[in-house]
């Protein structure tokens, strides 16, 4: 038993500390948020140099062949500085589903070129209704020739404004709410057809609704099997969950460091606040929240990592820990700071809203919890 | 113990109901959701408040108030709430006027009362300074008396809608001397004023109403001090209570909470409605079963300020289960804005994005969280009861 990071693993987490440090303080991440893609291009073209692209690949195609392990050091940092480039979206839904497919050419055609930087991705599976439940699938694929044609609507798309290529879940058998009968289509984001409205989100986000009219995908670009996109589609989003319960716990960290200092500094009734028991025994409470979600954290990347039976229901425990942690830990935050709190200047209130924005992406509390009860206490 | 309503009582609550429904209008809706209309039109609809006789429940009828007694006010305050009508502002009418009326004299009673009826004057409250929030009391903005005005330096800090303020009520220095509660006092300051300058804080939900305002050798007539010089605390503190009564804001949420409701029955998950399912039910009935309960505390307050009490330490507990609930609210909304909460404006329309509350539930949650921090945090009224109530 050891919980020690290996030499690579400990280079990997110091140099994105380093590169955050460095490039990323809280007004270069406000004018990124702002402006009109919502990230950086050049730190992109870095990440690439830095072989962070490349991190969950295989070696064949020029990757690093890392596990959840380094996918967690990297998120964490990601964390601490609320990186907006789009890591998640492209590599780990993106290229990961790539990845999980087995199809050989779609992989070899898309991955070395989401290493070197030059393609953006995202996985356009949430619809308007569908809520967190990603089976809830109306739009439809239907077979043409050597084709098949899509019609339907995606919505709030990690990174949907930018991909230069899509994953898309659509239905090609089967009722809206059923896991059989959903295909998974790879295809450009300016295919014939496709209609893009960006819109942006309190975290900085700019995401974006794909409406899809008649578009027509050759039946090569189907990823895995047809109807049986379903398994693909879940391991994928619980790999995108735990990616960002590992970002949360970086959020919550630079959170609680934050407030700490902050109750250390602030003086009244000339007296530090944090003299307060009152307050004291508050920053114990998210003191605590954070470490048990990092235990959290741990045990469902080893659980993962090994491939456990069980990992499916750990990631769902997590994101319940990150989702209650993340609350108290936001909410504490900004009622310490005080009238500062409220305030759009202080990086603090970004935090909190990260931490609300990565509870609401592909499950909330309650929703995973209700899947951890269902895998737990149900015959 | 008798709660129900007499027949005098159900043709009131009849008689405000229509009111509402009648001048308070769509048009006035839209204009006060709009951030370029919002100060015209909340003024336009004071002032048809004003007409009707009803814009100061609270005041004394020789003042401008309404008489009513607190079954009355109640079922004004239920009414406007449940009609989602937005709330006079309170500065003017609900802070600085009853500090006039009970402390200022005739000649300030005619010349500012008035004027705070008609919504002739918007006025901001000016006691927060940068180092002093929670210990107000430790507040260091200077009046120096020169001949007949007070000369005053200083900033004031988290000053709500001092951008359209005509005049503000400050509490400021004038001795060093003795406990730091004495040596403040009361002074109402025209914002047109030469050295005062006003600088905008954005806030947590993106928009403005929070600022800073600086005084630079300002000039205050001794004239518009309230009371006695040095003894400002004690007529501030005499409207703090009612400040956080105001806040509870019970009947708002109980009608946000039906909201909730109304919007669960809406949502499916994986073909469950979300009202159907059990642990949004508990989420549902955990807030229900407590503002039921922070209902009738309310009314037990009320009552209590009826028969001759002053709000006191309960306002506390008011306030503090109040904000409490209404956050709780606010985050329920949000949850149930699923994958869209976070939604910022745009140019497109909700139609084009797929949802229609995300962004209001975005708005309400983020500045929701300062109920708990301003009026005396919620840190702070713990501490009131602990001592008022518990003797500790
Ligand atoms: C949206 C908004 C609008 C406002 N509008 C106005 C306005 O119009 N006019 C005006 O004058 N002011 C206004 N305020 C200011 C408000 O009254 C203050 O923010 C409040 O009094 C807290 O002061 P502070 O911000 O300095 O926080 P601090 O006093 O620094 O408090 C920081 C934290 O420490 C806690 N704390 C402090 N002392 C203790 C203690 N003894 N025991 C335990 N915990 C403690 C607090 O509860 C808080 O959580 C507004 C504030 C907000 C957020």
């Amino acid at each position: 038993m050891n919980f020690e990071f290996s030499e690579e693993q400990t280079m990997l987490r110091d140099s994105v500390a380093r590169f955050i440090q460095d490039n990323y303080d809280f007004d270069t991440r406000r004018t990124i948020a702002e402006s009109a893609n919502a990230i950086n291009s050049n730190y992109w073209q870095t990440f690439a140099e830095l072989g962070w692209l490349s991190l969950p690949f295989d070696e064949a195609y020029g990757g690093f062949s890392g596990n959840a392990v380094d996918t967690m050091l990297l998120m964490e940092e990601f964390g601490k500085g609320l990186v907006l480039e789009p890591f998640l979206a492209t590599v780990i839904l993106f290229g990961g589903m790539l990845q999980k497919s087995g199809d050989a050419a779609l992989q070899e055609q898309w991955i070395p070129k989401i290493i070197d930087g030059s393609c953006q991705g995202a996985l356009a599976a949430t619809e308007r209704q569908s809520r967190y439940e990603f089976t809830d699938i109306a739009t439809t694929a239907k077979p043409d020739g050597d084709s098949y044609v899509l019609n339907g609507e995606k919505v709030v798309v990690l990174n949907g404004f930018n991909a230069d290529q899509l994953i898309v879940s659509a239905r090609t058998a089967g009722e809206q709410s059923d896991s059989r009968g959903i295909s998974l289509f790879l295809l450009a984001a300016d295919s014939a057809g496709v209609e893009r409205l960006g819109y942006r989100m309190m975290d900085g986000q700019l995401v974006a609704n794909l409406v899809f009219k008649n578009v027509s995908v050759p039946a090569s670009q189907l990823l895995g099997e047809l109807h049986g996109g379903y398994g693909l589609l879940k391991s994928t989003l619980l790999d995108a969950k735990l990616a960002l319960s590992a970002e949360a716990v970086g959020v919550m960290e630079a959170l609680n460091a934050k407030t700490l200092e902050y109750t250390k500094t602030r003086k009244q009734f000339g007296v530090p606040i944090g003299s307060f028991q009152a307050l004291q025994h508050r920053m114990v409470d998210t003191f605590m929240a954070c470490e048990q979600t990092r235990s959290l954290l741990y045990r469902a990347v080893c659980a993962v990592t090994d491939q456990k039976e069980e990992a499916e229901a750990e990631v769902h425990a997590l994101a319940v820990m990150v989702a209650r942690a993340g609350k108290l830990i936001g909410s504490e935050a900004t009622q310490l700071h005080g009238g500062m709190g409220l305030t759009d200047e202080l990086d603090v209130t970004h935090y909190a809203k990260r931490l609300m924005m990565i509870n609401a992406t592909f499950g909330n509390g309650d929703y995973h919890q209700a899947k951890f009860n269902a895998l737990r206490y149900s015959a | 113990m008798d709660t129900s309503f007499s027949a005098e009582d159900i043709a009131f609550r009849d008689e405000v109901r229509s009111f509402f429904a009648e001048a308070y209008d769509d048009e006035l809706r839209a204009r006060l959701a709009t951030p370029a209309t919002f100060k015209d039109a909340l003024i336009e609809w004071q002032k048809r408040l004003f007409k009707k006789g009803w814009i100061a429940p609270g005041w004394p009828p020789e003042f401008g108030g309404t008489g009513w007694n607190a079954t009355q006010k109640f079922i004004y305050e239920t009414e406007r709430s449940a009609a989602a009508v937005q709330d006079v502002l309170p500065f003017g009418l609900q802070m600085v006027g009853p500090v006039i009326y009970t402390f200022g004299t005739d000649e300030q009673k005619q010349r500012f009362l008035p004027r705070i009826l008609a919504s002739e004057d918007w006025w901001c409250q000016g006691y927060s300074e940068p180092d002093s929030g929670s210990d107000l009391a430790s507040l260091k903005t200077r009046a120096v008396l020169d001949g007949d005005h007070y000369v005053v330096n200083g900033a004031k800090i988290w000053t709500t809608y001092a951008q359209y303020a005509d005049w503000i009520f400050c509490l400021v220095r004038t001795s060093t001397e003795g406990k730091k509660q004495q040596g403040i006092s009361f002074l109402l300051i025209d914002m047109r004023s030469p050295g005062i300058k006003v600088n905008p804080i954005v806030s947590i939900d993106g928009k403005h109403s929070l600022n800073e305002v600086e005084f630079n050798d300002v000039r205050v007539p001794v004239a518009n001090r309230i009371g006695e010089q040095d003894q400002g605390w004690t007529y501030a503190k005499a409207l703090l209570a009612h400040e956080r009564t105001a806040i509870a804001a019970v009947a708002d949420t109980q009608r946000k909470l039906r909201e909730v409701r109304q919007f669960a029955t809406i949502e499916v998950n994986a073909g469950e409605r979300l009202i159907d399912n059990p642990m949004f039910q508990k989420r549902l009935s955990d807030i229900e079963i407590e503002l039921m309960a922070l209902e009738f505390t309310e009314l037990r307050v009320l009552a209590s300020v009826a028969s001759g009490g002053a709000p006191g330490a309960e306002s506390s507990l008011l306030k503090i289960k109040g904000t409490e609930l209404q956050q709780a609210v606010q985050e329920l909304r949000m949850d149930i804005a699923a994958h869209y909460q976070g939604l910022l404006p745009s140019e497109l329309s909700s139609e084009q994005i797929g949802h229609s509350f995300a962004n209001d539930a975005r708005l309400d949650y983020m500045y929701g969280r300062a109920a708990t921090i301003y009026g005396g945090s919620n840190e702070i009224q713990k501490n009131i009861i602990a001592k008022a109530v518990l003797g500790l």
